[in-house]
Protein backbone atom coordinates (compact mmCIF):
# COMPACT_ATOMS: atom_id res chain seq x y z
CA UNK A 1 0.00 0.00 0.00
CA UNK A 2 1.64 3.15 -1.22
CA UNK A 3 0.13 6.03 1.12
CA UNK A 4 1.78 8.59 -1.79
CA UNK A 5 -0.91 7.09 -4.36
CA UNK A 6 -3.56 7.65 -2.34
CA UNK A 7 -2.84 11.12 -2.82
CA UNK A 8 -1.98 11.39 -6.38
CA UNK A 9 -6.06 9.54 -6.80
CA UNK A 10 -7.34 11.45 -4.34
CA UNK A 11 -6.20 14.89 -5.71
CA UNK A 12 -8.74 17.31 -6.63
CA UNK A 13 -6.62 17.59 -9.93
CA UNK A 14 -6.71 14.21 -10.89
CA UNK A 15 -8.01 14.86 -14.62
CA UNK A 16 -11.01 12.77 -14.11
CA UNK A 17 -13.37 15.33 -14.94
CA UNK A 18 -14.99 16.17 -11.79
CA UNK A 19 -14.38 19.92 -12.17
CA UNK A 20 -17.24 20.28 -14.25
CA UNK A 21 -19.70 18.47 -11.87
CA UNK A 22 -21.35 20.38 -8.58
CA UNK A 23 -22.72 16.94 -7.00
CA UNK A 24 -26.16 18.94 -6.67
CA UNK A 25 -24.54 22.05 -5.56
CA UNK A 26 -25.77 24.31 -8.11
CA UNK A 27 -29.78 23.77 -7.80
CA UNK A 28 -29.29 23.94 -4.29
CA UNK A 29 -27.83 27.50 -4.32
CA UNK A 30 -29.91 28.44 -7.53
CA UNK A 31 -32.97 27.41 -4.89
CA UNK A 32 -32.02 29.26 -1.99
CA UNK A 33 -31.02 26.43 0.22
CA UNK A 34 -27.29 26.94 0.16
CA UNK A 35 -26.56 30.81 0.69
CA UNK A 36 -23.37 30.15 3.48
CA UNK A 37 -21.10 28.27 4.84
CA UNK A 38 -23.49 26.61 7.04
CA UNK A 39 -25.71 25.86 4.73
CA UNK A 40 -22.73 24.14 2.97
CA UNK A 41 -21.98 21.97 5.48
CA UNK A 42 -25.29 20.56 6.25
CA UNK A 43 -25.61 20.16 2.41
CA UNK A 44 -22.33 17.91 2.54
CA UNK A 45 -23.15 16.22 5.64
CA UNK A 46 -26.46 14.78 4.11
CA UNK A 47 -24.27 13.90 0.95
CA UNK A 48 -22.09 12.19 2.51
CA UNK A 49 -24.08 10.03 4.60
CA UNK A 50 -26.42 9.10 1.57
CA UNK A 51 -24.95 8.88 -1.61
CA UNK A 52 -21.68 8.95 -0.47
CA UNK A 53 -22.01 6.26 2.10
CA UNK A 54 -23.65 4.14 -0.99
CA UNK A 55 -20.70 5.31 -3.25
CA UNK A 56 -17.97 4.56 -1.19
CA UNK A 57 -18.93 1.06 -0.54
CA UNK A 58 -19.11 0.68 -4.11
CA UNK A 59 -15.43 1.53 -4.68
CA UNK A 60 -14.63 -0.32 -1.58
CA UNK A 61 -16.14 -3.58 -3.27
CA UNK A 62 -13.93 -2.61 -6.39
CA UNK A 63 -10.96 -2.47 -4.38
CA UNK A 64 -11.91 -5.68 -2.39
CA UNK A 65 -11.82 -7.63 -5.76
CA UNK A 66 -15.88 -8.33 -5.73
CA UNK A 67 -16.47 -8.54 -9.88
CA UNK A 68 -16.99 -5.12 -11.46
CA UNK A 69 -19.58 -5.50 -13.55
CA UNK A 70 -21.60 -6.78 -10.78
CA UNK A 71 -20.92 -3.91 -8.64
CA UNK A 72 -21.67 -1.63 -11.59
CA UNK A 73 -25.26 -3.20 -11.77
CA UNK A 74 -25.90 -2.86 -8.35
CA UNK A 75 -24.85 0.66 -8.53
CA UNK A 76 -27.46 0.71 -11.27
CA UNK A 77 -30.14 -0.65 -9.24
CA UNK A 78 -28.99 2.19 -6.29
CA UNK A 79 -29.39 5.36 -8.69
CA UNK A 80 -33.11 5.71 -9.47
CA UNK A 81 -32.32 9.06 -11.16
CA UNK A 82 -31.59 8.51 -14.93
CA UNK A 83 -29.54 12.09 -15.27
CA UNK A 84 -27.43 10.71 -12.34
CA UNK A 85 -26.95 7.38 -13.89
CA UNK A 86 -25.66 9.22 -16.79
CA UNK A 87 -23.30 11.34 -14.64
CA UNK A 88 -22.22 8.48 -12.81
CA UNK A 89 -21.24 6.65 -16.62
CA UNK A 90 -19.85 9.48 -17.82
CA UNK A 91 -17.42 10.43 -15.09
CA UNK A 92 -16.25 6.81 -15.20
CA UNK A 93 -15.65 6.71 -18.79
CA UNK A 94 -13.15 9.64 -17.81
CA UNK A 95 -12.01 8.26 -14.66
CA UNK A 96 -11.22 4.92 -16.88
CA UNK A 97 -9.03 7.23 -19.32
CA UNK A 98 -7.36 8.99 -16.41
CA UNK A 99 -6.74 5.32 -14.56
CA UNK A 100 -5.14 3.59 -17.67
CA UNK A 101 -2.53 6.20 -18.68
CA UNK A 102 -2.11 6.17 -15.15
CA UNK A 103 -2.25 2.90 -13.65
CA UNK A 104 -2.43 0.40 -16.80
CA UNK A 105 -3.55 -3.01 -15.61
CA UNK A 106 -5.72 -5.97 -17.55
CA UNK A 107 -8.33 -5.40 -15.17
CA UNK A 108 -9.11 -2.18 -16.62
CA UNK A 109 -8.57 -3.08 -20.00
CA UNK A 110 -11.31 -5.69 -19.22
CA UNK A 111 -13.84 -3.40 -17.94
CA UNK A 112 -13.12 -0.61 -20.49
CA UNK A 113 -13.76 -3.19 -23.01
CA UNK A 114 -16.97 -4.37 -21.49
CA UNK A 115 -18.15 -0.65 -20.62
CA UNK A 116 -17.29 1.43 -23.51
CA UNK A 117 -19.52 4.21 -22.76
CA UNK A 118 -18.66 3.85 -18.89
CA UNK A 119 -19.03 1.98 -15.70
CA UNK A 120 -20.41 3.94 -12.79
CA UNK A 121 -17.59 6.02 -11.63
CA UNK A 122 -17.12 4.82 -8.00
CA UNK A 123 -16.71 1.63 -9.67
CA UNK A 124 -13.76 2.90 -11.85
CA UNK A 125 -12.62 4.29 -8.91
CA UNK A 126 -12.40 1.27 -6.82
CA UNK A 127 -10.74 -0.61 -9.67
CA UNK A 128 -8.20 1.82 -10.30
CA UNK A 129 -7.38 1.82 -6.15
CA UNK A 130 -7.00 -1.75 -6.50
CA UNK A 131 -4.38 -1.34 -9.47
CA UNK A 132 -2.63 1.31 -7.63
CA UNK A 133 -1.94 -1.14 -4.99
CA UNK A 134 -4.51 0.88 -2.29
CA UNK A 135 -6.95 -0.94 -0.13
CA UNK A 136 -10.91 -0.75 0.15
CA UNK A 137 -10.51 1.68 2.58
CA UNK A 138 -8.70 4.17 0.79
CA UNK A 139 -11.32 4.05 -1.90
CA UNK A 140 -13.82 4.27 0.17
CA UNK A 141 -12.01 7.51 1.29
CA UNK A 142 -11.47 8.87 -1.78
CA UNK A 143 -15.18 8.54 -2.87
CA UNK A 144 -16.55 10.08 0.52
CA UNK A 145 -13.96 12.65 0.13
CA UNK A 146 -15.13 13.51 -3.37
CA UNK A 147 -18.54 13.67 -2.37
CA UNK A 148 -17.88 16.37 -0.38
CA UNK A 149 -14.85 18.29 -1.78
CA UNK A 150 -16.90 18.73 -5.26
CA UNK A 151 -19.91 20.89 -4.18
CA UNK A 152 -17.39 22.94 -1.70
CA UNK A 153 -15.49 23.86 -4.37
CA UNK A 154 -18.51 24.41 -6.87
CA UNK A 155 -20.26 26.73 -4.59
CA UNK A 156 -16.93 28.76 -4.24
CA UNK A 157 -17.24 29.44 -7.64
CA UNK A 158 -21.36 29.94 -7.69
CA UNK A 159 -21.92 31.99 -4.27
CA UNK A 160 -18.14 33.56 -4.16
CA UNK A 161 -18.25 31.99 -0.59
CA UNK A 162 -14.66 32.63 0.97
CA UNK A 163 -12.48 29.91 0.13
CA UNK A 164 -11.25 29.08 3.37
CA UNK A 165 -14.75 28.81 4.84
CA UNK A 166 -15.58 26.41 2.59
CA UNK A 167 -12.21 24.45 3.14
CA UNK A 168 -12.69 24.69 6.70
CA UNK A 169 -16.02 22.87 6.18
CA UNK A 170 -14.04 20.03 4.60
CA UNK A 171 -11.40 19.92 7.85
CA UNK A 172 -14.70 19.55 10.31
CA UNK A 173 -15.94 16.77 8.14
CA UNK A 174 -13.16 14.56 8.56
CA UNK A 175 -14.11 13.07 11.33
CA UNK A 176 -17.26 11.50 9.74
CA UNK A 177 -15.87 10.66 6.49
CA UNK A 178 -13.31 8.56 8.30
CA UNK A 179 -16.79 7.14 9.66
CA UNK A 180 -18.31 6.92 6.58
CA UNK A 181 -15.15 5.36 4.77
CA UNK A 182 -15.04 2.81 7.68
CA UNK A 183 -18.93 1.64 7.27
CA UNK A 184 -18.45 1.11 3.27
CA UNK A 185 -14.98 -0.63 3.75
CA UNK A 186 -16.77 -3.01 6.40
CA UNK A 187 -20.05 -3.44 4.41
CA UNK A 188 -17.68 -4.30 1.53
CA UNK A 189 -15.75 -7.27 3.26
CA UNK A 190 -19.85 -8.75 3.52
CA UNK A 191 -20.28 -9.20 -0.90
CA UNK A 192 -22.41 -7.15 -2.98
CA UNK A 193 -25.72 -7.84 -0.95
CA UNK A 194 -25.12 -6.24 2.29
CA UNK A 195 -23.63 -2.90 0.42
CA UNK A 196 -25.70 0.00 1.44
CA UNK A 197 -27.96 1.81 -0.52
CA UNK A 198 -28.67 5.49 0.84
CA UNK A 199 -29.92 7.30 -1.21
CA UNK A 200 -31.11 11.40 -1.03
CA UNK A 201 -34.44 11.84 -2.74
CA UNK A 202 -33.98 15.45 -3.06
CA UNK A 203 -30.31 15.76 -4.92
CA UNK A 204 -32.17 12.63 -7.27
CA UNK A 205 -35.21 15.14 -7.95
CA UNK A 206 -33.14 18.58 -8.29
CA UNK A 207 -31.23 16.57 -10.56
CA UNK A 208 -33.38 15.58 -13.23
CA UNK A 209 -34.20 19.05 -12.89
CA UNK A 210 -31.11 20.26 -13.27
CA UNK A 211 -30.26 18.50 -16.32
CA UNK A 212 -33.21 20.04 -18.27
CA UNK A 213 -31.79 23.46 -17.58
CA UNK A 214 -31.07 25.46 -20.53
CA UNK A 215 -28.37 27.69 -19.06
CA UNK A 216 -25.84 26.49 -16.26
CA UNK A 217 -22.08 26.14 -15.08
CA UNK A 218 -21.82 23.01 -14.02
CA UNK A 219 -22.91 19.29 -16.03
CA UNK A 220 -24.42 18.17 -13.16
CA UNK B 1 2.83 -2.25 -13.14
CA UNK B 2 4.35 -0.81 -16.70
CA UNK B 3 3.81 2.67 -16.70
CA UNK B 4 3.79 4.11 -20.06
CA UNK B 5 3.25 1.39 -21.90
CA UNK B 6 0.99 1.62 -25.16
CA UNK B 7 -2.39 -0.26 -24.94
CA UNK B 8 -3.93 -2.72 -26.96
CA UNK B 9 -7.24 -2.01 -25.24
CA UNK B 10 -10.08 -0.20 -26.07
CA UNK B 11 -10.42 3.36 -26.98
CA UNK B 12 -6.82 5.51 -27.47
CA UNK B 13 -5.61 7.38 -24.42
CA UNK B 14 -5.08 11.19 -25.21
CA UNK B 15 -3.08 12.51 -27.97
CA UNK B 16 -1.90 9.35 -29.58
CA UNK B 17 -1.99 9.77 -33.57
CA UNK B 18 -3.62 6.77 -34.71
CA UNK B 19 -7.14 5.24 -33.76
CA UNK B 20 -7.32 1.90 -31.86
CA UNK B 21 -7.68 0.44 -35.76
CA UNK B 22 -4.58 1.92 -36.77
CA UNK B 23 -5.58 4.25 -38.82
CA UNK B 24 -3.89 7.75 -38.71
CA UNK B 25 -6.94 10.07 -36.90
CA UNK B 26 -8.35 13.23 -37.30
CA UNK B 27 -6.07 16.46 -37.34
CA UNK B 28 -7.08 18.27 -34.22
CA UNK B 29 -6.78 22.10 -33.77
CA UNK B 30 -7.47 24.49 -31.13
CA UNK B 31 -9.09 27.67 -31.31
CA UNK B 32 -8.88 29.82 -27.91
CA UNK B 33 -9.16 33.55 -27.52
CA UNK B 34 -10.76 36.43 -25.03
CA UNK B 35 -14.62 36.89 -25.46
CA UNK B 36 -16.10 38.34 -28.46
CA UNK B 37 -12.55 38.02 -30.55
CA UNK B 38 -14.83 36.05 -33.17
CA UNK B 39 -13.63 32.52 -32.59
CA UNK B 40 -17.06 31.49 -33.31
CA UNK B 41 -17.42 33.27 -35.99
CA UNK B 42 -13.59 31.91 -37.31
CA UNK B 43 -15.13 27.92 -36.63
CA UNK B 44 -18.55 28.89 -38.75
CA UNK B 45 -16.24 29.96 -41.80
CA UNK B 46 -13.75 27.60 -41.45
CA UNK B 47 -16.66 25.11 -41.85
CA UNK B 48 -18.20 26.69 -44.59
CA UNK B 49 -14.79 26.83 -46.83
CA UNK B 50 -13.80 23.86 -46.22
CA UNK B 51 -16.58 21.40 -45.69
CA UNK B 52 -17.27 20.15 -49.16
CA UNK B 53 -13.70 19.02 -49.35
CA UNK B 54 -13.47 17.83 -45.81
CA UNK B 55 -14.73 15.62 -43.44
CA UNK B 56 -15.43 18.21 -40.11
CA UNK B 57 -16.78 18.28 -36.82
CA UNK B 58 -16.80 21.00 -34.13
CA UNK B 59 -16.80 20.81 -29.92
CA UNK B 60 -17.56 24.08 -27.94
CA UNK B 61 -16.53 24.71 -24.65
CA UNK B 62 -18.78 26.74 -23.78
CA UNK B 63 -18.56 28.62 -20.44
CA UNK B 64 -22.59 28.62 -19.17
CA UNK B 65 -24.59 28.22 -22.01
CA UNK B 66 -24.72 26.28 -25.31
CA UNK B 67 -24.91 29.59 -27.29
CA UNK B 68 -21.78 28.61 -29.31
CA UNK B 69 -22.76 25.46 -30.37
CA UNK B 70 -26.54 26.70 -30.88
CA UNK B 71 -25.23 29.44 -33.62
CA UNK B 72 -22.92 27.04 -35.47
CA UNK B 73 -26.32 24.60 -35.29
CA UNK B 74 -28.46 27.86 -36.19
CA UNK B 75 -26.14 29.11 -39.04
CA UNK B 76 -26.46 25.39 -39.99
CA UNK B 77 -22.88 25.14 -40.97
CA UNK B 78 -22.50 21.56 -39.89
CA UNK B 79 -25.25 19.25 -39.77
CA UNK B 80 -26.07 19.18 -36.09
CA UNK B 81 -24.47 15.51 -35.21
CA UNK B 82 -21.15 16.93 -36.63
CA UNK B 83 -21.15 19.27 -33.79
CA UNK B 84 -20.72 18.69 -29.73
CA UNK B 85 -20.74 20.95 -26.87
CA UNK B 86 -18.67 19.96 -23.70
CA UNK B 87 -19.45 21.27 -20.31
CA UNK B 88 -16.96 22.86 -18.20
CA UNK B 89 -18.10 23.92 -15.06
CA UNK B 90 -17.03 27.78 -15.43
CA UNK B 91 -13.66 27.10 -16.66
CA UNK B 92 -12.70 26.38 -19.89
CA UNK B 93 -9.40 26.37 -19.56
CA UNK B 94 -9.49 23.71 -16.88
CA UNK B 95 -11.47 21.55 -19.72
CA UNK B 96 -9.26 22.36 -22.57
CA UNK B 97 -5.73 22.43 -20.51
CA UNK B 98 -5.42 20.56 -17.16
CA UNK B 99 -8.64 18.06 -17.75
CA UNK B 100 -9.19 17.32 -21.15
CA UNK B 101 -11.27 13.88 -20.38
CA UNK B 102 -14.29 15.43 -21.63
CA UNK B 103 -12.60 16.79 -24.50
CA UNK B 104 -10.89 13.94 -26.10
CA UNK B 105 -14.22 12.01 -24.84
CA UNK B 106 -16.22 14.32 -27.00
CA UNK B 107 -13.77 13.46 -30.02
CA UNK B 108 -14.18 10.20 -29.44
CA UNK B 109 -18.00 10.11 -29.48
CA UNK B 110 -17.69 12.84 -33.21
CA UNK B 111 -14.95 9.87 -34.80
CA UNK B 112 -17.03 7.23 -34.01
CA UNK B 113 -20.64 9.01 -34.78
CA UNK B 114 -19.87 10.07 -38.30
CA UNK B 115 -16.30 9.42 -38.92
CA UNK B 116 -13.79 8.82 -40.28
CA UNK B 117 -13.28 12.43 -39.65
CA UNK B 118 -10.09 14.77 -41.48
CA UNK B 119 -10.34 17.57 -39.22
CA UNK B 120 -12.03 18.66 -35.44
CA UNK B 121 -11.83 22.00 -34.83
CA UNK B 122 -12.09 22.51 -30.33
CA UNK B 123 -13.42 26.06 -29.77
CA UNK B 124 -12.80 27.50 -26.24
CA UNK B 125 -15.52 29.37 -24.45
CA UNK B 126 -13.98 32.81 -24.43
CA UNK B 127 -11.09 32.94 -21.54
CA UNK B 128 -8.37 35.37 -20.59
CA UNK B 129 -4.72 35.31 -22.26
CA UNK B 130 -3.79 32.73 -20.59
CA UNK B 131 -5.77 30.18 -21.83
CA UNK B 132 -3.91 27.31 -24.01
CA UNK B 133 -4.93 23.80 -25.22
CA UNK B 134 -3.36 20.69 -23.71
CA UNK B 135 -0.86 19.34 -26.14
CA UNK B 136 -3.01 15.74 -25.07
CA UNK B 137 -5.99 17.21 -26.81
CA UNK B 138 -5.22 19.02 -29.93
CA UNK B 139 -2.06 18.79 -32.30
CA UNK B 140 -2.10 22.36 -33.16
CA UNK B 141 -3.80 25.81 -31.46
CA UNK B 142 -5.11 29.44 -32.88
CA UNK B 143 -5.46 32.16 -30.40
CA UNK B 144 -8.13 34.91 -32.08
CA UNK B 145 -7.87 38.57 -30.88
CA UNK B 146 -9.22 41.23 -32.50
CA UNK B 147 -8.72 45.14 -33.41
CA UNK B 148 -11.38 46.23 -30.96
CA UNK B 149 -10.26 44.80 -27.57
CA UNK B 150 -7.34 46.51 -27.68
CA UNK B 151 -3.91 47.25 -29.84
CA UNK B 152 -1.58 46.58 -26.84
CA UNK B 153 -2.97 42.75 -26.72
CA UNK B 154 0.36 41.35 -28.61
CA UNK B 155 2.54 43.54 -26.62
CA UNK B 156 1.15 42.20 -23.41
CA UNK B 157 1.72 38.82 -24.69
CA UNK B 158 0.97 35.66 -22.28
CA UNK B 159 0.83 31.76 -23.17
CA UNK B 160 -1.95 32.27 -25.92
CA UNK B 161 -0.35 35.33 -27.83
CA UNK B 162 3.30 34.13 -27.63
CA UNK B 163 3.17 30.35 -27.89
CA UNK B 164 -0.22 29.53 -30.55
CA UNK B 165 0.74 28.19 -34.02
CA UNK B 166 -0.98 30.80 -35.42
CA UNK B 167 -1.95 34.06 -33.84
CA UNK B 168 -5.58 35.74 -35.57
CA UNK B 169 -5.82 39.38 -35.44
CA UNK B 170 -9.46 39.54 -36.63
CA UNK B 171 -12.21 42.44 -37.07
CA UNK B 172 -9.22 44.47 -39.17
CA UNK B 173 -12.48 46.58 -40.81
CA UNK B 174 -13.28 47.85 -37.19
CA UNK B 175 -9.39 49.55 -36.62
CA UNK B 176 -10.07 53.10 -38.11
CA UNK B 177 -13.17 53.08 -36.06
CA UNK B 178 -11.58 52.06 -32.72
CA UNK B 179 -8.20 53.88 -33.10
CA UNK B 180 -6.33 50.39 -33.19
CA UNK B 181 -3.05 50.91 -34.91
CA UNK B 182 -2.52 47.58 -37.03
CA UNK B 183 1.05 48.01 -37.94
CA UNK B 184 2.10 48.71 -34.48
CA UNK B 185 -0.24 45.42 -33.84
CA UNK B 186 1.76 43.38 -36.23
CA UNK B 187 5.51 45.00 -34.91
CA UNK B 188 3.69 43.68 -31.35
CA UNK B 189 3.11 40.16 -32.33
CA UNK B 190 6.53 39.42 -34.45
CA UNK B 191 8.25 40.86 -31.36
CA UNK B 192 6.83 38.29 -29.40
CA UNK B 193 6.29 35.41 -31.61
CA UNK B 194 9.39 35.47 -33.48
CA UNK B 195 8.56 33.53 -36.57
CA UNK B 196 4.98 31.96 -35.80
CA UNK B 197 2.91 33.02 -37.95
CA UNK B 198 0.35 36.21 -37.99
CA UNK B 199 -2.25 36.62 -40.12
CA UNK B 200 -5.12 39.87 -40.13
CA UNK B 201 -8.75 38.59 -40.88
CA UNK B 202 -11.36 40.36 -41.58
CA UNK B 203 -14.43 37.92 -41.81
CA UNK B 204 -16.80 40.21 -43.56
CA UNK B 205 -14.72 41.08 -46.37
CA UNK B 206 -14.68 39.24 -49.76
CA UNK B 207 -10.87 37.52 -48.76
CA UNK B 208 -12.87 36.52 -45.29
CA UNK B 209 -11.04 33.76 -43.52
CA UNK B 210 -9.60 32.46 -46.38
CA UNK B 211 -6.04 33.12 -45.14
CA UNK B 212 -6.91 30.93 -41.70
CA UNK B 213 -8.16 28.08 -43.77
CA UNK B 214 -5.13 28.18 -46.08
CA UNK B 215 -2.99 27.53 -43.05
CA UNK B 216 -5.53 25.45 -41.90
CA UNK B 217 -4.90 22.84 -44.82
CA UNK B 218 -1.26 23.05 -44.44
CA UNK B 219 -1.25 21.98 -41.04
CA UNK B 220 -3.53 18.77 -42.90
CA UNK B 221 -0.69 17.87 -45.55
CA UNK B 222 1.46 17.60 -42.66
CA UNK B 223 -0.10 15.74 -40.52
CA UNK B 224 -1.62 13.48 -43.64
CA UNK B 225 1.87 13.58 -45.18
Amino acid sequence: MSRAALLVLADGRFPAGGHAHSGGAEPAVTQGRIRDADDLAAFCRGRLHTAGLTAAALAAAAAHGLDPLALDEAADARTPSPALRATARKLGRQMMRAARATWPSPELDALATARPRGAHQPVVLGLTARTAGLGPEDAAHCVAYETVSGPATAVVRLLSLDPFHATAVLARLAPELDEVAAQAAEAARHGIDALPAASAPLLDITAEAHAAWPVRLFAS
Amino acid sequence: MHLGHTHDGPAAVSADATRPDGTRRALRIGLGGPVGSGKTATVAALCRELRDRLSIAVVTNDIYTREDAEFLLRNAVLPPERIQGVETGACPHTAIRDDISANLEAVEDLEEAVGPLDLILVESGGDNLTATFSKGLVDAQVFVIDVAGGDDIPRKGGPGVTTADLLVINKTDLAPHVGSDLQRMARDAKEQRGELPVLFTSLTSAEGVGPVADWVRVQLAAWTA
